[in-house]
């Protein structure tokens, strides 16, 4: 029976529809201390003195600890992916409001959290810079250096740069941008920006340290394990056997729980105290740990007189936040596709990761493409409609296709553009009549699409163990967050060895066990795992065959594996241990940022949407919501699909309501009572469609999925509301003030600003 | 801190324990190894935390743990008491109603309770009652689904 392609439940789905999976925030040890973190509420300012006197004196407190008392244990107390610029706690100054400064430890975290009241810090207040674009001049410098991590090669040259909040540049020229932008028919030139807004897993981060004989155990809501313990190993200068990490289901990740997050600081309390910490964040202090990059993005288009597009300049400036984390590769990698999903033949990218004082930046859900997406198809959708031409046409004429250089130089393989296009116009029934509604309630229908390349080049490594009565066991460092990557895998290891998925057993990231794997990120799983889980198992069964040669069994014997070893062993005895290492190739960008194999495989997502918009009070109601993606061919189709939903349902967040407030770079809204995220009764119609194609290179046909639903759904609002009303919004979230602003101002009787 | 004795039934066992009385339920569950209530927005807004009380949901991260004395507790770890999964969480594993799992044993009780209380739901019947419960991962048109399925089984 195929495998691959059967829907299945996921394996753990009993453990989780009864309460009892397991999740880093149960973790509970004999003898473990309570950490509550003391922070910050300055958001930029030189730390003059930490008073932790009364702290220390309520009675249950074990220890208050600060950043001297880390630096004693590691003099040079820096982490980070990209750049080791982030202290485990504050060292002379302070960020932004919300950074770690001193943690109290106590048995009870009551006790914990009232001490950390009793602590005050005095801070000479330094001016702060809260703007991506402001942050360009160096009035206000966040670092005084840059400290690339030497993780990445092409961040080297970066080293000891200073005077400047630029943490990393990236620029791409193809062909001649400014020369064919000046002889082109048309110019169109917009702004488009995005908010701050974050992940919200529900578990909230999370981390538990042991320490042990000559060794660290880390039991950790993180998405990348194996970073996590080479990290954690290079800070205490041991090699990575001493440091294991083990990471149980995940509740939520979405990027948020990326790296390294509160690994060190709990690592380093654990070491000082020789007892096991637990430091668990609440929903509030998640607003202080990671987000969503807000960005402003300048784009420019030439079109010709019939409807081509001849040059595109790209300029997007992303707010990275106080510590640079992955932003340096957010602004990178996804400058490669900021152009869109076009075929042009001049274009310039430039990509700016900028450092301010706000909480820090990293991947969320699309690992920047979700931004880019907002601003070039909403321009796309102004060009088509100042041009006067149907914007599925005007896109239809441009759409790049297999086979042609995109904007990176590398070729166009495996990307289903058109096909995923045209799904969501058929879906859409564009060519039917439409109602645009009557009286004060307007109706209109947008559409976008999108292009990503994925993070390369990366490694995936899992090993594949045959017991003697022929059971299967997978060990992968893959996170199951919700994913279903665990049941992805056990169809793989089923297909290749004839047995039924159900009965495949998947350990997941304990890195005592568990190979390495660069991360659960970026949709890169199912590619990269998924081919090191399928070689694997291909390794697996060829030492199965040698096994039943070597047991003198004929060639193509069809013997179970309980007979194979029960022969060569003479009884129920030994293991066969498949493995692999899996990294696709890449060849990194060049002076001219351009590349002619920047990523393993494409991907492909776009959305359609029909709104109907209240002209008097500016309300936007979702009347369908169509998404398709590219899905290559699908391992476990049901489950595939839900990734579509879940993804377009988040990104639904963050186009209507989802957005950090700022005051004096404090965060006023930090709270599910006042960060609205979707919840039942905000989901619309929705359709979602896994469009499948053939990934070549990937397991079995597949490709990665997880960020693809959430790439349209912000433009494509804009655009139907837009056909609905003729306003444009220009930035998100989408508020019904922000609609009922711009139809007051097209009307000539704008509102008051207060 | 002073502590007080409590006596109630846990999912259908007698129990009696010492806690403070700022303690909420969630850490008291916690005490009997229950796990699946989990507190996650502290305000009650969420629903991952959700306890039936005398058969009545209650957000757990906002309920003192002493309240319970002399009332009836039942947890999600209790639907399969007898070794199968209830109607509610097996039709959650039919439609693939979650992704990560954390939120969903308060999902599956507050079906529970939608279902006594209305056994044949209606689209705005079912995300008007369980709007209090939400999920980040998104998992709500599955939700839909397997809270109709379950009125049927």
């Amino acid at each position: 029976m195929n495998q691959v392609g059967r829907n299945i439940p996921r394996l753990e789905v009993r453990a989780k529809v009864t309460g009892r999976a397991d999740y880093t925030h149960h973790v509970r040890l004999p003898g473990m201390l309570y950490g509550k973190v003391f922070r910050s509420t300055m958001p930029h300012g030189r730390i003059v003195n930490i008073d932790t006197q009364a702290a220390k004196e309520l009675p249950g407190v074990y220890r208050v600890v600060t950043g001297a008392d880390i630096q004693k244990l590691i003099p040079e107390p820096y982490y980070g992916p990209a750049f080791h610029d982030q202290p485990i706690l504050a060292l002379d100054k302070v960020r932004h409001v919300g950074e770690p400064v001193a943690v109290v430890l106590a048995s009870d975290p009551h006790v914990a959290e009232q001490a950390v009241q009793l602590i005050s810090a005095e801070y000479e207040e330094l001016p702060a810079v809260y703007d991506e674009v402001a942050a360009m001049q160096p009035d206000i410098l966040v670092h005084d250096v840059l400290k690339p991590a030497g993780t990445f090669a092409d961040l080297k040259h970066l080293k000891g740069r200073g005077g400047t909040n630029v943490a990393l540049d990236y620029h791409l020229r193809r062909g001649d941008a400014d020369a064919a932008m000046a002889k082109a028919d048309h110019v169109f030139e917009h702004t488009f920006k995005t908010q701050q807004c974050l992940h919200l897993a529900f578990e909230p981060f999370v981390s538990v340290a042991e320490p042990g004989d000559n060794k660290l155990t880390l039991y950790t809501a993180n998405q990348s394990p194996s970073f996590v313990r080479i990290e954690i190993a290079r800070l205490f200068g041991w090699p990575e056997n001493r440091v294991r990490v083990k990471v149980p289901y995940l509740g939520g990740g979405f990027g948020g729980k990326l790296y390294i997050k509160l690994e060190a600081l709990v690592a380093s309390l654990a070491m000082l105290t020789r007892r096991p910490v637990k430091i668990a964040l609440t929903m509030e202090e998640q607003f202080y740990m990671i987000t969503k990059h807000p960005t402003t993005f300048r784009i420019k288009s030439g079109v010709s007189k019939d409807g081509k597009i001849v040059a595109r300049k790209c300029e997007v400036f992303w707010n990275g936040g106080a510590y640079a984390d992955i932003g340096p590769r957010v602004a990178q990698k996804s400058g490669f596709t900021a152009a869109g999903p076009y075929d042009i033949d001049n274009v310039s990218v430039d990509s700016y990761e900028l450092y301010t004082n706000r909480t820090p930046a990293g991947a969320l859900r699309g690992f920047g493409i979700p931004q880019l997406v907002w601003a070039y198809e909403s321009h796309t959708d102004l060009i088509a409609r100042g041009l006067n031409i149907d914007p599925v046409e005007f896109r239809r004429k441009n759409l790049l296709r297999d086979g042609r250089p995109q904007a990176s130089g590398t070729i166009l393989n495996d990307a289903a553009i058109p096909e995923v296009f045209e799904a969501i116009v058929k879906r859409m029934n564009w060519n039917a009549p439409f109602d645009h509604g009557a009286g004060t309630l307007k109706r209109g229908r947008g559409i976008a699409i999108a292009l990503k390349a994925v993070i390369s080049p990366t490694t995936s490594a899992a090993i594949i163990n045959i017991s003697a009565d022929g059971s299967i066991t997978l060990f992968t460092g893959t996170v199951d967050m919700g994913q279903g990557s665990d049941t992805a895998y056990a169809l793989i290891v089923a297909e290749v060895l004839g047995v039924a998925a159900e009965d495949v057993r998947v350990i997941h990231s304990d890195t005592d066990v568990t190979p390495y794997d660069m991360g659960t990120l970026g949709s890169r799983s199912l590619y990269h795992m998924g081919n090191a889980v399928r070689l694997a198992s291909e390794d697996a069964r060829a030492k199965l065959r040698a096994l039943a040669a070597e047991a003198g069994l004929p060639e193509g014997t069809n013997y179970p594996p309980i007979e194979i070893f029960k022969k060569r062993f003479g009884m129920q005895a030994g293991n066969i241990i498949g493995s692999s290492n899996f990294v696709p190739s890449y060849t990194p960008p060049d002076a001219k940022g351009m590349s002619e194999n920047v990523t393993p495989f494409w991907m492909v997502g776009g959305s359609g949407v029909e709104v109907e918009v209240d002209t008097e009070t500016g309300h936007v109601r979702i009347l369908r919501l169509v998404n398709a993606a590219d899905c290559g061919k699908p391992i476990n189709p049901a489950v595939a699909k839900t990734q579509l939903t879940g993804a377009a349902i988040m990104q639904l967040g963050f186009s209507l309501s989802e957005a950090m407030h700022l005051d004096g770079g404090q965060v006023t809204n930090a709270s599910l009572a006042d960060y609205k995220i979707p919840g039942i009764a905000d989901i619309p119609p929705m359709e979602s469609e896994l469009v499948t194609a053939e990934q070549h290179t990937g397991p079995f046909g597949a490709k990665g999925l997880g960020e693809s639903g959430t790439f349209g759904v912000s433009p494509a609002i804009a655009n139907a509301i837009h056909d609905a009303v003729g306003i444009r919004i220009t930035e998100l979230p989408i508020t019904a003030e922000a609609v009922l602003r711009a139809l007051r101002a097209k009307e000539g009787r704008p509102l008051d600003d207060e | 801190m002073s502590t007080q004795i409590i006596n109630f039934t846990l999912n259908g066992d007698p129990v009696s324990t010492a806690i403070e009385p700022h303690r909420n339920l969630v850490e008291l569950l916690q005490r009997f190894d229950l796990l699946g209530a989990r507190e996650s927005c502290g305000q009650g807004l969420c629903g991952c935390c959700t306890v039936l009380v005398d058969d009545v949901a209650v957000s757990g991260c906002l309920y003192f743990g002493v309240w319970v004395d002399g009332k009836k507790v039942t947890t999600v770890e209790h639907l399969d008491a007898d070794g199968a999964l209830s109607k509610v969480q097996q039709a959650f594993v039919d439609c693939g109603a979650f992704q990560c799992g954390f939120c969903t044993p308060g999902f599956v009780l507050m079906t529970h309770q939608l279902l006594k209380q209305n056994p044949d739901p209606s689209d705005d019947d079912i995300r008007h009652y369980l709007s209090g419960n939400l999920c980040r991962c998104a998992a709500y048109p599955e939700i839909i689904e397997a809270v109709k399925r379950a009125a049927k089984a």
